[in-house]
């Protein structure tokens, strides 16, 4: 269901959590739907040993991906026109994520609506591991 | 990246969506995406990075006859490179610093993409947590079988001096 712009206001907000105890075998399955190999996400060997992390973590993308979902969830299927992202901390094995998205605007032009959206993921220690924006369609 | 053709498949976006925890059925099944908006399969959001699995020379995937730095009887398959600056932190090439999309219209099965490169800007700052950054931004354009631009995407990498301090 899309959203309707008239039942929308600046400062709303939507919440998921979007993993709990985040496991090793999650970031495998997402190198192998992405293709992103790097070893620094599931070989633990290289990345303790070689790259000087205590252990391996997430990719980005997989944090923005499980992001996208609480955005497609809150403001419906194919309705997002924009998302943007910065990571600023790294997710680790047993993590725990909760994401929230904020209205920060509403724009009209012509038949077109479009709700703007401030985006923060954070994990259990509440740490901001993604921050961002969207922006999608609405009716 | 740039990708000749980089064909959009329903059994991709049925992995792609598992590997991000959506169950949302539009990712899986037809019959249930027939009833939706959109009226069929479209891509999860974040689903055309996955073009990497497209690009022939894509560096973070292990090739045929090709030396690969993860881990086998020792912790790399590649001698170190003694460098300055770079790979430190990242091991694999580096860190994913940012990621934008635009989406001017939603993929689907069918959609056979092309991904083209434009020119992006580079950067340095000085970070407490990780030594000198080097940071490079790509900025990619997916057409669609048409020509038709439908997805902007911009992408920054970073490079660190050394491991990101925890």
């Amino acid at each position: 269901m899309a959203l309707k712009g008239s039942d929308l206001k600046v400062g709303d907000t939507y919440s998921e959590c979007l993993v709990e105890d985040l496991k090793r075998t999650q970031l495998v399955q997402y190198a192998g739907a992405s293709g992103d190999y790097n070893p620094l996400h599931t070989d633990e060997i290289f990345t303790t040993q070689v790259a000087k992390y205590p252990s391996v973590f997430a990719h980005g993308m997989l944090t923005m991906g499980m992001t996208g979902r609480m955005l497609t969830n809150y403001v419906g299927d194919g309705r997002l026109t924009k998302f943007g992202v910065r990571f600023t901390n790294q997710v680790w094995p047993g993590d725990t994520l909760n994401s929230t998205a904020t209205v920060s605007g509403l724009e009209t032009e012509g038949d077109t609506t479009i709700v703007n959206l401030d985006v923060e993921t954070t994990n259990a220690d509440g740490k901001v591991v993604m921050s961002g924006y969207a922006a999608a369609r609405v009716d | 990246m740039a990708v000749d053709r980089f064909p959009v498949e329903a059994s991709h976006i049925m992995m792609f969506a598992r590997s991000i925890g959506d169950a949302n059925e539009i990712y899986y099944s037809d019959d249930y995406a027939k009833g939706t908006e959109p009226g069929k399969i479209i891509a999860p959001p974040t689903f055309a990075q996955s073009s990497a699995q497209f690009d022939p020379d894509y560096f973070l995937r292990p090739k045929v006859g090709e030396d690969w730095f993860g881990s086998g009887g020792s912790p790399t398959g590649v001698k170190p490179k003694k460098e300055k600056s770079g790979g430190g932190g990242g091991g694999g090439g580096g860190l994913h610093a940012e990621q934008h999309f635009e989406y001017h219209r939603h993929i689907s099965p069918g959609d056979v993409l092309t991904a083209t490169n434009g020119p992006g800007k580079t950067w340095e700052k000085e970070s407490k947590r990780a030594g000198k950054l080097v940071f490079s931004e790509t900025v990619t354009e997916y057409r669609d079988q048409n020509g038709e631009l439908v997805i902007t995407a911009r992408g920054v990498g970073v490079r660190t001096e050394r491991p990101v301090e925890q």
